[in-house]
């Protein structure tokens, strides 16, 4: 059963209404200058949005993912932009692994003010030598005293130029899975820089950073959990990240599947509706059923996990089916605005530049494909 | 201070459905929400109970079948608890029933210092059910209160008018009918559309409020719809294109209505 109760329908109007009132008007600034203003971290966590989906133990608002995904089709419905979900719920993926393996120094330090609004938190994992291959990480951090000193780069780093604090993946041990742990570096800590502020095709409202750790000095009591187990660590987290960029693929499908179809109801080419032809038709039915079928599947796998259930795999199948249905759907909508659709300010062609990201970012379509391949036994 | 809100649920105007040809009224069997105009007040109460620092807002509403979708909207909000009339022989009760059974389940509600509704439903538009309220309850009536304080056992109520407001004052409790769009309602939040759920509501039967059947419902309607017709289809309007006259045009369409 995918169908939201009757609370999570109050908690996504509640997320639309927000989007409409706080978002919206802002947004196409927003998406010019490259960054969210930090207050909106603070008005949307007052509203208890940031919250939502974590305990109350750590400041949150409580809810499951099942909710945190009612919540993110609010936004998504109300014409939220794929840069503004990644950068304003940044914490989806900065705060996370100290919840469940941290010290209460590290949430209150970090996890508290960080629901709060007060503090923008971002993970750092990717590097410039290697993409999707978490286990590769050179990043390394060499124990000191009571201080970890930490030397290397990372890339493609979500919020990354506003954070105030990176949940950086390390390398403190061996080669492999096994040497690798988390850590939290404040972004003020001598030689931790911000080498780039990266421009993109897309996610505009999102600042995305290079950054780079010269001899950063970081106390020890900022490692996450223990010493090794950083890889395990990330990939717990990775199921919820490929619900939530499934959620951003078909929300982004649906919201261009509704602008499309009222612009094909009002637009009149050769005297009548564009809807009126019939190729036209066949074309939003095909958008319609895609998108049902990416919001059911991605509904009833975040359903699946929430029951307790193993879903590495079907994680991996949701986020392709979803993400794949937001490439498509995004490109006919353009299609269906015609010249209108290529011009820079049209809604729908932000959500193709922005649909673009899904398959390559939270684990490329190849790379989830060949996990899920292992996983359910074919090789 | 205790504050009463009357909120009506009404089918979403999003989706309005359609009139029911028999009765010429509006078919309300499906989900209904909170009015958006009593959110207004609900606001408000909750502002000025925040504001005297103890009490709490209860909710009074009427509506068929047990619907407490819009309720639960309301007190998500924030309202402590709520009043439902839920009654077959309601069916049909034109406004003067209608502040009759708000009346009693207002007296039901408890003490209240003070009792808020919106100018008029956005579904029915009478805008007479507050005045009848008060009066049915002899208490003072304000409307169109547009900034609303309290001080001590006086209200004090700025109330707009074409021109501007009035300051008017009145002794508590009174009933205020207030317009839309004076406060910005709160969302619901998370934890709040959670604590809603268990937040009592209390439903009763008009025999629960002492109310005879045949003063409400179509049997006590005084007020009868005896046709009812499409609305004219609005003009389109006149669309000038700019060829750096336009202001010209624009100032004669204005004086030509006498606005300027």
């Amino acid at each position: 059963m995918t169908e939201l109760t009757d609370e999570q329908i109050a908690l996504k109007d509640t997320a639309r209404r927000f989007t409409e009132r706080h978002i919206i008007p802002n947004l196409e600034e927003w998406e010019e200058t490259g960054r969210l203003p930090r207050e909106l971290h603070r008005v949307a966590a007052a509203q208890g949005l940031l919250g939502v989906g974590h305990s109350e133990e750590v400041g949150g608002e409580g809810g499951t993912l099942l909710d945190a995904c009612a919540m993110q089709e609010g936004f998504m419905e109300a014409g939220a932009s794929g840069g503004l979900m990644a950068s304003l719920f940044t914490h989806g993926i900065a705060v996370p692994h100290m919840i469940a393996h941290g010290s209460p120094h590290l949430i209150d330090t970090y996890v508290r003010p960080t629901l709060a609004g007060e503090l923008i938190g971002s993970l750092a994992v990717t590097e410039p030598g290697g993409g999707s291959d978490v286990a590769g990480i050179t990043t390394r951090a060499q124990r000191d005293g009571e201080d970890y000193i930490i030397n290397g780069s990372k890339t493609f780093i979500t919020s990354g130029v506003r954070a105030d604090y990176v949940t950086t993946a390390v390398r403190t041990g061996g080669t492999g899975h096994s040497g690798i742990s988390m850590i939290v570096v404040d972004s003020n800590t001598p030689g931790f820089s911000v080498t780039r502020e990266l421009r993109k095709m897309g996610w505009h409202a999102s600042d995305t950073a290079e950054l780079s750790y010269v001899d950063a000095r970081v106390p020890a009591q900022n490692l996450i959990g223990e010493l090794g187990q950083g890889f395990y660590y990330i990939a717990e987290q990775f199921v919820v990240e490929r619900i939530f960029l499934a959620l951003m693929g078909y929300g982004h499908a649906a919201r261009a599947l509704s602008l499309a179809a009222q612009y094909c109801k009002d637009r009149i080419t050769f005297g009548k509706p564009l809807v009126a032809n019939q190729v036209v038709r066949s074309k939003l039915v095909e958008m319609h059923r895609q998108v049902e079928v990416a919001r059911t599947y991605t509904l009833e796998v975040a359903r699946r996990h929430v029951a307790g259930d193993n879903v590495i795999a079907e994680a991996c199948l949701a986020k392709q089916t979803a993400v794949a249905t937001a490439v498509d759907v995004t490109n006919e909508a353009v299609q269906l605005f015609g010249g209108a659709g290529y011009m820079h300010g049209t809604e729908v062609e932000r959500h193709y530049r922005d649909a673009r990201l899904l398959p390559i970012g939270g684990g490329a379509t190849e790379v989830l494909t060949d996990l899920a391949a292992r996983l359910l036994g074919y090789s | 201070m205790n504050v009463v809100v009357c909120v009506k649920q009404i089918p979403d105007p999003a989706d309005p459905g359609a009139l029911d040809p028999n009765t010429k009224t509006l078919k309300r069997d499906g989900k209904l929400i909170l009015d958006e105009s009593d959110s207004y007040g609900v606001e408000m109460a909750l502002q000025l109970v925040d504001a005297a620092g103890s009490g709490e807002v209860t909710l009074v509403s009427m509506a068929p079948n047990g619907e407490v979708s819009g309720l639960r909207t309301a007190l998500a909000m924030g309202a402590a608890k709520a009043v439902l009339v839920s009654d077959d022989a309601l069916a049909g009760s034109d406004a003067l029933g209608t502040s009759k059974v708000l009346a009693k389940a207002i007296a039901r509600a408890g003490e209240a210092d003070l009792i808020l509704t919106a100018t008029e439903s956005s579904d029915g538009y009478t805008g007479t059910v507050p005045e009848q309220i008060a009066e049915l309850l002899q208490l003072p009536s304000v409307t169109f209160a547009k900034e609303i304080a309290v001080d001590g056992s006086t209200l004090k109520v700025q109330r707009q008018t074409e021109a501007g407001y009035d300051e008017v004052e009145c002794p508590l409790p009174a009933v205020v009918s207030v317009t839309a769009g004076v406060v910005e309602p709160r969302y619901p939040s998370f934890k709040g559309i959670m604590a809603a759920k268990s937040k009592p509501v209390d439903q009763v039967t008009i025999a629960d409020l002492g109310i005879d059947a045949a003063s409400v419902g179509w049997a006590g309607a005084g007020q009868e719809i005896v046709e009812i017709a499409q609305a004219e289809a609005r003009e389109a309007g006149t669309i000038i294109e700019d060829d750096g006259e336009a202001f010209a045009q624009v100032v004669k369409f204005l004086d030509d209505l006498k606005v300027v």
